[in-house]
């Protein structure tokens, strides 16, 4: 769902730059009083990930395609502000290297796929793993609800910024970005829970690392 | 041990980006199609501000579309992560100086 130049008027554009800069200064600066260097190469090979993953879109129904976001799982790997950190990079380089995501509207993509979808993603599925009591399994179960929360959420913040800045009526918008995007968050849940199991398997010791 | 889950991370995200990416559907994305259905997908201005390098994930001056995809996913994934490691160096630098 990167949204490209043009799709946002410029009071839109320009909050939501401003608002993802400001989040952007708060997590480096948390992040830099807490991090450690043994969790450096995994935020990057996480980084390396999620920039391959998002280039494999996957059809999902009626000639739409969607891919993998990976906020919720950064977020729970790394915790959300670093799994934050790590969806800007890799949409600052999307945008600027590759066209992906448009130069106005990045701050509004980093604030749907990074601050909806990988913060309030890993909040949402801390959330559910407290509620379902802490054990393996809930710990999947709450990571595919996570997911797929994030990247629903995610749809419907952009839905609202498009009708904000008069693209498209809310009424229009909300249901249809919403409706295909429940189908893609199925997809975001289950390789979420995939990557989550694997990591169980072979090296549970990396979901106890420390997260910021 | 460590170095090995690195490792094996980066390598299976040098895989997706190299063997897969070439055969991801070509379809539009949720938003793209939303934008078709509703209208609007005209608003999108296709020139880009800045000029990017390796525009529509094509590595410039390959003839064959799947390997020039491939070729800007690898050169993607390596130096995602090469800047995603420096800007965790560079955290941890501050952190001991402040």
């Amino acid at each position: 769902m990167h949204i490209p130049d043009g799709f946002l008027d410029p009071k839109t554009w320009i909050t939501f730059n401003i608002l993802s800069a400001s989040g952007i200064t708060f997590a480096l600066n948390r992040i830099k009083k807490q991090i450690e260097e043994k969790s450096i190469p995994l935020i990057g090979v996480m980084a390396a990930f999620i920039f391959a993953a998002q280039m494999i879109n996957f059809p999902v129904a009626g000639g739409t395609s969607g891919h993998f976001m990976g906020g919720v799982l950064a977020g729970i790997l790394l915790g959300p502000l670093t799994g934050f950190v790590v969806l800007s990079t890799v949409l600052i380089i999307q945008c600027f290297i590759f066209q992906d995501g448009g130069l106005t509207v990045l701050g509004a993509n980093i604030f749907n796929m990074g601050i909806i979808g990988s913060v309030l993603g890993t909040y949402l599925y801390r959330f559910f793993f407290k509620l379902l009591g802490s054990n393996k399994n809930n710990s999947l179960v709450s990571a595919f609800a996570g997911a797929w929360f994030s990247i629903v959420l995610a749809a419907i913040s952009c839905a609202v910024q498009l009708a904000v800045s008069g693209t498209v009526p809310l009424i229009t918008a909300l249901p249809a970005m919403a409706g295909i995007h429940a189908l893609i968050g199925i997809g975001e849940g289950i390789i979420t829970v995939l990557v989550l199991s694997y990591i169980q398997r072979v090296r549970p010791d990396l979901l106890e690392v420390q997260k910021v | 041990m460590k170095k090995k889950i690195i490792l094996t991370g980066l390598l299976i995200s040098i895989a997706l980006a190299v063997l897969l990416s070439p055969f991801a559907s070509r379809h539009p994305d949720g938003l793209e199609k939303v934008a078709e259905d509703k209208k609007f997908i005209s608003a999108e201005k296709d020139k880009a501000i800045t000029p990017a390098p390796l525009s529509g994930y094509i590595f410039p001056g390959i003839k064959d579309r799947r390997v020039a995809v491939s070729l800007a996913g690898l050169t993607g994934t390596l130096f995602v992560f090469a800047v995603s490691i420096s800007i965790g160096y560079l955290l941890k630098q501050k952190k001991q100086k402040g």
